[in-house]
């Protein structure tokens, strides 16, 4: 079913006409407003007025993470303070986090994306969605949550956590929609299964998973464990949250609300805009957004387009299941982490070498992520509590930093390679 | 009388602690007596040797991350309380043991505690006061 067939079916030059309109709207509208994009702007030598459709975004300046935190928190407001209803912010954090702010219509323009989004696998009002999504200052919960409200369908809030008690409520609930991390799919499949429940019996049809990286192999053991449709979907707190992208029924390529999110694919390098088909970084302007409006977000996704007509029906463009990324940002249970939090952790303990590696595992579907910290003369002790001591100094840092329980091994000196780059600082063995 | 204890890191791997072992022996250093304390993913092998500077300094050649401590060594009564005894006089001073183990000595019907205090000399004040025999390095090289 498809949601709005008017904008998700439109064709293309009368979408290209509505991009462009949208696109010169919005940067009159940030140049006046925000003082943070006419700075910007005036030093790439381009105003208002040279931006004459959707063809010369490419003069625009791009956005990157670090400016993110350069406006925080409120730097990119676009509308009076008093008309923000909402705030969410990014999950991983090191020193500020990406701010989200939704005025009454973005969270409309949210709703209608999330609807569009479950629409892709039939949603209903006679549906009941678990929506397993972490509710708080996470995008995720909140996300799915107006768009099954605007559906109609039934939403059962029950966030993140408590595994027994997610099972107990599948079965009795008898809800048809799953949206969750995959991983945490898997682990209920496991919790399930450990409980004797049959998953063929439950009434569970689809399931909506992002958040994190996964792969075709995992969505094979989805579906073979759980008897659903296992879906991707995509979306980032910089630009309003799930609902940017979403696979429909045919599991080929995310469809974007191209209508409201314009997708560009770049050369990390060059900045150069890519044809379809050709891998590099995906790039997103918010169309309409009010609140926080993004101009050339570099995702640090790598991903390709295509432009082809759906068998769907939609015409939305398509961005393929994200490649990997041009940064060594690492997620780890859904949580955004960069290496350089955990160096920044380790170093600030007194001692410690920047002699670190990163083994990042997924164990019985969760991930894991153990920090190798060599020992020296100087931390050593004769005496075991003082070598724990040292272990839990060092988990209660990186758990204050990332949010996320690491696993801490101390191991002998010199056997973690030297500066060879960062890629042996990390070693991601799951296979997705 | 305190005398040296080599401390050494060891990943819980396999074959690393006949690999120190090896070093040793290659060194013609004698192991008087060792305890191993480990936890799930690393060990911290305790040594008394024949001559604990130079075991100290192989090891540090070889990358090992080894430590010096003080420790004391008592000689116990090989017979019912004989340990009772020390721990008695720990107790009554308020000495506090980090760790200790044990060893048997060949020559006499002893046996041998290395203990591992904060505060050595309060402890070896404390036994001698209480006629206990603290043993010297010299002594422990010799056995």
């Amino acid at each position: 079913m498809i949601w709005n067939p008017h904008y998700e079916s439109m064709e293309r030059e009368k979408l290209t006409k509505i991009q462009s309109d949208r696109l010169c709207e919005l940067v009159d509208r940030v140049y006046r407003k925000v003082p943070f994009y006419r700075k910007r702007m005036k030093e790439m030598g381009v105003s208002p007025a040279g931006i004459n459709g959707i063809a010369d975004i490419v003069k625009l300046p791009f956005l990157t993470k670090d400016d993110m935190r350069e406006v925080y928190p409120f730097k990119l407001l676009a509308v009076d303070p008093i008309d923000i209803v909402e705030v969410h912010t990014s999950s991983g954090t090191t020193g500020k986090p990406v701010v989200d702010a939704y005025t009454r219509q973005d969270i409309s323009i949210w709703s209608e994306a999330m609807a569009r989004t479950l629409a892709m696998c039939d949603t209903t009002r006679t549906d009941s969605v678990h929506n397993a999504y972490g509710y708080g200052l996470f995008t995720g919960g909140l996300g799915v949550h107006y768009g099954a409200r605007l559906i109609g369908a039934n939403v059962i809030p029950i966030s993140g956590g408590n595994t027994s008690r997610q099972l107990a409520i599948l079965q009795d609930f008898k809800s048809t929609i799953l949206t969750c991390t995959p991983s945490y799919s898997l682990y209920l499949a496991e919790a399930g299964r450990e409980q004797g429940i049959d998953f063929k019996k439950l009434s569970l049809r689809v399931g909506l998973f992002g958040a994190e990286p996964w792969s075709e192999g995992m969505r094979k053991e989805i579906e073979a464990k759980l008897y659903l449709k296992a879906l991707d979907i995509y979306g980032l707190t910089e630009i309003i949250g799930p609902g940017v992208a979403s696979e429909c029924e045919y599991q080929d390529g995310l469809h974007i609300c191209e209508d409201l999110f314009y997708p560009e694919i770049i050369d990390p390098k060059t900045g150069e805009v890519l044809p379809d088909g050709k891998e590099g970084e995906l790039v997103i302007t918010t169309l309409t957004k009010q609140g926080t409006p993004v101009l050339r977000y570099r995702t640090r996704d790598i991903t390709y387009l295509n432009h082809e007509t759906c068998r769907c029906g939609r015409t939305a463009v398509r961005m393929h299941r994200l490649l990997g990324r041009t940064d060594d940002m690492l997620i780890i249970r859904g949580v955004n982490v960069f290496p350089s939090q955990i160096e920044e952790v380790l170093l600030r303990i007194e001692g410690v070498e920047p002699h670190y590696q990163l083994i990042i595992d997924r164990q019985e579907q969760l991930d894991i992520l153990e920090v190798r910290v060599e020992m020296n003369e100087q931390l050593f002790s004769d005496e075991i509590k003082n070598l724990e001591r040292f272990e839990s100094e060092i988990s209660q840092g990186l758990y204050a930093a990332l949010g996320i329980h690491t696993r801490v091994k101390l191991v002998e000196p010199k056997t973690i390679p030297r500066s060879e780059g960062k890629a042996k600082r990390v070693i991601d063995k799951r296979q997705l | 009388m305190t005398l040296k204890q080599i401390s050494v890191f060891l990943e819980n791997k396999k074959g690393r602690l006949a690999e120190v072992t090896k070093l040793i022996a290659s060194e013609k250093i004698n192991i008087r007596a060792l305890s191993l304390a480990d936890t799930t993913d690393f060990g911290v092998l305790r040594l008394i040797v024949n001559d604990p500077d130079r075991c100290f300094a192989v090891l540090k050649e070889h990358s090992f991350v080894a430590q010096q401590t003080d420790v004391i060594a008592v000689e116990v009564l090989d017979k019912p309380g004989g340990l009772q005894q020390i721990l008695d006089v720990f107790d009554e001073n308020n000495i506090n043991i980090e760790y200790m183990y044990a060893f048997v000595e060949k020559k006499t019907d002893n046996a041998i505690v290395i203990f591992r205090i904060d505060q050595p000399a309060r402890a070896i004040d404390a036994l001698e006061r209480n006629k206990i025999t603290v043993l010297s390095s010299e002594t422990i090289r010799k056995l």
